[in-house]
């Protein structure tokens, strides 16, 4: 087997009475990209605020990178090199473009805490000038003194994009980079992420859209009521009954 | 590896040449001006200097020229300051911060009664125990966010105050308050042959009373306020503002935020501590009083008043407000039957008996309709007043570009 960077094992999650997640299994090799797909309510979300830390699983084993995630906070996490995209952008609305995108850099050049009340955050050289290369690389250039709160919803999460880039993660999680996108902006990000997959960043990524799925995925996971029903390569999945089962909504008897 | 193919073409392109240093467009400024000039900043701080210093001359066509109420707005100033940097700054509005300005100005008093009167030692003291008590309730405070976390600031505070006033006698002296007398200590005064017989503070032999003790508390701000403009535009700074902003991207973005705060709020409990110790400095006596929530509320309101987040506001907020309590608690009835003397008697004393409720010790009746109005219209204090009035000066920038430019 080729190197998996991240490996997902029996993790079951109960909300109440509601099982969530139930004994998933998943394994992302090193450098693919692996989609995750599935009927609302599936459990994608959960299995991603798993990775994050923002929920703790019941059950399981999460490994990254040859270590635990479990039981580590968010911010650990990250300086581990998770990166995550949301469904609904999390970013600074009251500060710039530019600003926005230096926190991150921050992340990676101080760690997790340091106080440096000093020295004036845009004469960190260093930091800036990776910040701008990243502003040019979204065509997010001419807006960087722009306030984030006027901007537009594709600008938002073509920023939020830039924030995890910046950060040169080992593993990007994209939850719907495409939810609630007109169909050329779509194919704007689908580019936009083809683009950035040439840099290798090992990514997995939660979509409906399977116009997206098919067009960038290496790999495919399925998933129907908190668990993995099916897996495969792209071709394998489309041709697979149990998927069309899934989507039919035969799978919710 | 990935960094080396991110920037490979751009750094051909417009990477190349565009430096840091030159790269800053002046145009559009962040929300806090944080791209803003190191020679802007300095350029502020001459100006705010230069107004702070003069205060005695311009201040005095208002009645407001004489060093007693010129150290409170220096005093106040200080505080307000510090409380802007966890409030303005980082968001968390704590409603305790009186219990470190109480627990400055024991220090302060406890300095002058075993060591010696010099401010300078007692002051670093009483910055020093204000930082560790900050540390140990904004520890437990910080474990908890927005309204759970004021309340755990005010429970601390009030207990603090009713500690000052029961267990702790022995430290605070109680009701009377703790002071100064013939028979201290002072060891290092005695040491040094310089006992200070008139029990007044001073700074290496200059008595701190009248001007020199308003110019001390000036030179002291003048420092504060350059310190929290250091802070403002700093990396650290940069992060309080993003944890304001969105702390759940803060934390998914590899940032431990309890630290940040707790950094912040010490740092505030350091500043209330100093506006404490110089407050004992000025007048060296310390009440439990000083503790109490009202003394909370009130840098509360000062901030909110000239304009939370901004550096000029919380300042202004501060001197505005120790002004009007000044003038509006000095009236009396006496005062206002003067002052309605042209009105014909009976009508004299219907508006006599209106006013009257509003000024003296009721004045907090007066500071409390002025806050409404001012949250309601104008929900940035002073601050945006000022900047809308100059917007409109400057011709139709729109509002839009004004608010962008909220930098000082």
């Amino acid at each position: 087997m080729t190197s998996e960077i991240l490996s997902i094992k029996g993790v079951s999650k109960r909300f109440g009475g509601l099982r969530a997640l139930d004994d998933v299994n998943l394994n992302v090799r090193q450098g693919s990209v692996h989609a995750i797909i599935g009927p609302n309510g599936a459990g994608k979300s959960t299995l991603l605020n798993c990775l994050v830390g923002r929920i703790i699983p019941d059950e399981g084993s999460v490994t990254f990178d040859g270590g635990s995630l479990l039981g580590h906070k968010p911010h650990q996490i990250n300086q581990a090199g998770i990166a995550r995209v949301f469904q609904t952008p999390e970013i600074f609305g009251e500060l710039s473009v530019m600003e926005n995108v230096m926190i991150p850099a921050f992340a990676r050049k101080d760690g997790a805490f340091r106080i440096n009340a000093w020295s004036r955050a845009r004469e960190r050289g260093a930091v800036r000038e990776e910040a701008e290369h990243i502003l040019d690389d979204l065509n997010l250039w001419d807006q960087r003194d722009q306030l984030v709160n006027s901007m537009s919803r594709g600008d938002k999460r073509r920023l939020e994009l830039a924030m995890c880039l910046v950060q040169h993660p080992k593993l990007l999680l994209l939850d719907e980079p495409t939810a609630g996108m007109s169909r050329a902006d779509t194919n704007n990000t689908v580019d936009l992420l083809k683009k950035i997959a040439e840099r290798g960043i090992t990514k997995v990524i939660i979509e409906h859209d399977m116009h997206v799925v098919f067009s960038l995925a290496d790999k495919v996971s399925v998933m129907a009521q908190g668990t993995v029903i099916a897996e495969g390569t792209p071709e394998e999945i489309k041709a697979s009954p149990k998927v069309q089962e899934a989507y039919l909504g035969g799978a919710h008897l | 590896m990935s960094e080396s193919v991110m920037t490979r073409d751009k750094n051909m392109s417009k990477g190349m040449g565009r430096s840091p240093a030159e790269s800053h467009a002046p145009k559009g400024e962040g929300l806090r001006g944080f791209m803003s000039s190191s020679r802007s900043d300095y350029l502020l701080l001459a100006i705010f200097a230069l107004a702070i210093l003069t205060m005695p001359i311009w201040l005095a066509p208002i009645g407001a020229g004489y060093p007693d109420i010129l150290q409170k707005f220096a005093i106040f100033g200080i505080f307000a300051l510090g409380f802007n940097i966890l409030f303005g700054f980082s968001g968390y509005l704590s409603f305790g911060h009186a219990a470190f300005l109480g627990t400055g100005s024991y220090a302060a008093v406890w300095m002058f009664k075993l060591l010696s009167m010099n401010a300078l030692i007692a002051l670093i003291f009483a910055i020093a125990v204000a930082g560790v008590f900050a540390l140990l309730i904004g520890y437990v405070s910080l474990r908890r966010s927005g309204i759970y976390f004021s309340i755990l600031t005010l429970a601390f505070a009030q207990m603090s105050y009713n500690l000052a006033y029961s267990v702790l006698t022995p430290i605070t002296n109680g009701e009377t308050g703790l002071q100064v007398s013939g028979s201290d200590p002072r060891i290092l005064d005695h040491m040094f042959g310089s006992p200070s017989g008139r029990g007044t503070p001073d700074f290496f032999g200059m008595e701190l009373q009248g001007w020199p003790g308003f110019y001390f508390c000036a030179i002291l701000l003048i420092l504060a306020f350059f310190l929290t403009m250091r802070i403002r535009n700093s990396t650290f700074g940069l992060m309080l503002f993003a944890i304001k902003s969105n702390q759940n991207r803060m934390n998914y973005t590899g940032f431990a935020t309890r630290p940040y705060l707790l950094a912040a709020f010490v740092i505030s409990g350091m500043y209330a501590g100093l506006a404490g110790g110089l407050l004992a400095v000025t007048d060296p006596l310390a009440g439990a009083d000083r503790m109490q929530w009202t003394a909370s509320g009130e840098v509360v309101l000062m901030t909110i008043l000239g304009g939370v987040g901004t550096l000029l506001g919380p300042v202004i907020g501060a001197a505005v407000m120790k002004y009007l309590e000044q003038i509006f608690s000095s009236f009396n009835e006496g005062f206002l039957h003067r002052a309605f003397d042209f009105l014909p008697s009976g009508l004299q004393d219907f508006m006599v008996t209106i006013v009257s409720p509003f000024v003296g010790e009721g004045w907090h009746l007066t500071l409390g309709l002025m806050f409404m109005l001012v949250v309601i219209f104008l929900p940035g204090g002073i601050m945006e007043g000022l900047r809308r009035v100059s917007g409109r000066f400057k011709g139709d920038r729109g509002a839009a570009d004004t608010a962008a430019h909220a930098g000082h």
